[in-house]
């Protein structure tokens, strides 16, 4: 081959290689954009027209395929199969209560950027705060007056500085109580102050001052009783994450990693904090969500869709029996029970 | 950009006393240039986007992510000194490299088809041992394409077009989620395109030079047996003593961004800007300080580039934050990268024996890599003993005190880089 020959070649493999990638790209987009625009997979109504105020129900994220994926949805708690109210807010991670809607969200562009935003209960935005990496896990107290969210710092692409989170207490109505690394950890009495702490996935109790979350130092993870006064945390036991308390405030249903390699892989355990004894759920599969309460004997959680990226289902288990779990919301995400 | 496609091959030796041709970087260095450039838009556009693919696409927590990190870096150390031996002892340094090339481009094909997290840590370590492997091949076609004297500007060139590379590949793939918000697809497909490309350039564009042959011809001389042992040269035995000393007090970016951020520099969703700036000041200074290596003295340059490093620790360390520091942080980390990245390739070059420039290259270049692994690694443990400030004090201390002595064990390299 000359060298003006190979010129050549090189120059039309170059334009059909990267104008085939251009192609594939206005395809996807459109196929996107004609997605978007398709209807539902599922029943859904607007949630404007559904008046579903008032009465009790689950908050979700809504991963059907078509129009109003991402958005926040709802469906009534008395029938979680029928017909979804689909909101206006866009989601990644949400959590409500009747007074307000906690909403974490990836906000694309050149440079994404991710954030927080606390809605009243007609999705007005009243708080918001930047997030430092992608959302994780949200909660708010059951009296609405405390909200809790927790995102990864990843540093992006441009090298991993290692995992990291940062979880971050506030209140509804006033200040913020701030990054829970800046609490006290005191593991079994010990007061720890490694740089490799991370916390994560924060409950709130009954009682406005305590909530419990996850402390990680050193590989270990432990339930930590946290204390918003005395900006304390205590461990409660080992090798327990996202933690979830039951709504009569008697057991705490979180995941716990069963695998002995690196990548992880979660059970569901109930621990009844009077006792201390601790139930593992049957739920064969990894279980990678913080789980909420649809009442005192039934936990909610999400598992993903393998066959389909980015769409999952939302799951029930009984917590005291040894039935498996079943499907209880498809194409769903991130379940909060909404009680009037 | 000036590309002389058809002037391929301009890399043998260039007639001595025609500066016209001297001042030229070799078209080789270019496409070479260009090649890495397509091969890091193709690897950082898929890495950008892995944590986001992970947690939104898959539904995962990205709890094991940054322990891979450490782990391939290792495998990728011991994996470069491999390519730089294969290039050497078979002579054929552009298909060594094709090959490490050709393997970070099929790992893209895998990730199209990638259903798990195991897989995906799997492709992403392979892409970087696709890296190893090519590196001390492509850096010794780049010498073997120069002229010697100007050998720290054709370096300069190639990370210049490399770091473009790696600053483009994360913006096309947010830009690719912004408009396709569920298209990881599309950025896999985008990635693998780039890295087909690349590929096919340095396959087809890069003449196939075989140093110790044509060295044994122009020479006529029987053409030498590749040997471990002809890298015993005490100059480049010093050279790799002082790389590696500096190597040992050179934390990771990650670390100077951590502590500028803890300090309210700068809002914590900005943090992915701060390897841009330190990109773009590498993208500024590569250039020029390959040039003032070339004139001034490579070791030199390389010394003055960690006293720059020095200088990024004592600013984090100072006890007022605000833009100004972290601006000037940036430009000061891009000017050390630009100072040592390339400078040392050439420097290794330099030193090496003719006939193992490729393996003289890798084994710098390792030398380099576990140091800094372990100087970060450490940096972890220090921070954690005494806290992010004094860490990084007593990291700046230590330095101020290596410089010299890297200053010191360099001194006979630096009456030798007068190469007129």
């Amino acid at each position: 081959m000359t060298s003006r020959f190979r010129v050549v070649i090189a120059t039309v493999l170059t334009i059909v290689l990267l104008g085939g990638a251009t192609v594939y790209g206005i395809v996807a987009f459109s196929g996107y954009q004609s997605k978007q625009d398709a209807p539902s997979e599922v029943d859904t109504t607007m949630a404007a027209a559904a008046a579903v105020d008032g009465a009790s129900r689950i908050v979700f994220r809504n991963t059907a395929s078509g129009a109003g994926y991402g958005l926040e949805s709802s469906v009534p708690l008395a029938d979680p199969g029928g017909t979804r109210a689909v909101g206006t807010v866009a989601c990644d991670r949400v959590y409500s209560t009747a007074k307000f809607s906690m909403c974490l969200r990836i906000d694309r562009g050149a440079l994404t950027t991710f954030s927080a935003t606390l809605y009243d209960s007609r999705w007005q935005a009243k708080k918001a705060w930047a997030l430092p990496g992608i959302p994780s896990r949200t909660r708010i107290s059951a009296d609405s007056k405390l909200v809790a969210f927790t995102s990864f710092v990843t540093g992006e692409s441009y090298g991993n500085v290692g995992f990291a989170t940062a979880t971050q207490i506030s209140t509804t109505d006033g200040p913020d109580y701030g990054n829970l690394e800046a609490f006290a950890l005191m593991i079994d009495g010990q007061r720890n102050t490694a740089a490799d702490r991370n916390f994560w996935g924060v409950t709130f109790s009954t009682d406005d001052n305590v909530f419990y979350a996850t402390a990680a130092t050193g590989g270990h993870t432990w339930l930590v009783k946290g204390n918003l006064a005395a900006r304390t945390l205590t461990t409660v036991t080992q090798a327990a994450e996202c933690p979830s308390i039951s709504p009569d405030g008697t057991r705490i249903a979180y995941k716990k990693n069963v695998s002995t390699s690196a990548t992880g892989y979660w059970s569901i355990a109930v621990l009844d904090l009077a006792t201390g004894v601790e139930k593992v759920l049957p739920e064969k599969r990894s279980v990678d969500d913080q789980v909420d309460w649809l009442d005192d004997s039934t936990v909610l959680y999400g598992m993903p869709r393998t066959d389909s990226p980015g769409d999952s289902d939302i799951w029930s288990i009984a917590s005291n029996e040894s039935a498996a779990g079943t499907r209880f919301i498809q194409h769903a995400w991130s379940p909060s029970v909404v009680r009037e | 950009m000036y590309i002389s496609l058809n002037e391929r091959g301009d890399g043998e030796q260039p007639s001595k006393g025609n500066a016209q041709v001297k001042r030229r970087v070799s078209s080789v260095v270019i496409t070479l240039g260009v090649v890495s450039m397509l091969t890091d838009v193709s690897s950082e556009s898929v890495a950008a986007i892995l944590p986001l693919y992970i947690t939104s696409a898959m539904g995962l927590s990205t709890i094991a992510y940054g322990f891979i990190d450490g782990l391939y870096q290792g495998v990728s150390a011991v994996v470069r000194i491999g390519g730089g031996w294969a290039s050497d002892r078979v002579d054929q340094p552009k298909w060594i490299a094709f090959f490490g090339y050709g393997i970070s481009a099929l790992t893209k094909v895998w990730l199209l088809f990638a259903g798990g997290f195991a897989i995906i840590i799997a492709v992403v370590t392979v892409d970087r041992l696709g890296k190893g492997v090519r590196t001390g091949p492509r850096d010794a076609l780049i010498t073997a394409s120069s002229d010697p004297s100007n050998l720290g500007r054709s370096f300069g060139v190639h990370r210049m077009l490399d770091t473009i590379g790696a600053a483009v590949g994360p913006l096309l793939a947010f830009v690719i989620l912004y408009f396709v918000p569920t298209g990881y697809t599309t950025v896999f497909v985008a990635s693998l395109a780039f890295a087909i490309v690349g590929v096919l350039l340095l396959g087809l564009l890069v003449p196939d030079r075989r140093p110790r042959s044509e060295r044994a011809a122009a020479n006529s001389e029987p053409r030498r047996p590749f040997r471990w042992r002809n890298l015993n040269d005490s100059r480049l035995r010093r050279l790799m003593l002082a790389a590696g000393v500096l190597g040992l007090l050179t934390v990771g970016d990650g670390f100077i961004y951590l502590v500028l951020q803890a300090r309210g520099s700068f809002a914590a969703q900005l943090f992915p800007l701060l390897y841009v700036g330190t990109n773009v000041a590498f993208f500024v200074f590569a250039v020029p300080l390959g040039r003032l290596a070339d004139r001034f003295g490579r070791v030199r340059v390389f010394v003055i580039g960690h006293g720059a490093l020095l200088a990024a620790y004592a600013l984090t360390a100072l006890p007022v934050g605000g833009a100004t520091i972290t601006i000037l942080c940036m430009a000061l980390l891009g000017f050390f990268y630009a100072a040592t990245d390339g400078v040392l390739a050439a420097l290794a070059a330099q030193f090496s024996p003719p006939d193992n420039t490729a393996s003289g290259i890798a084994a710098t270049q390792t030398v380099v890599a576990v140091t800094r692994l372990i100087a970060s690694t450490s940096f972890g443990v220090l921070w954690f003993a005494v806290g992010r400030v004094d860490a990084m004090l007593i990291v700046a201390a230590v330095l101020a005190l290596a410089l010299p002595a890297a200053v010191v064990i360099l001194r006979p390299l630096d009456t030798a880089a007068k190469t007129t």
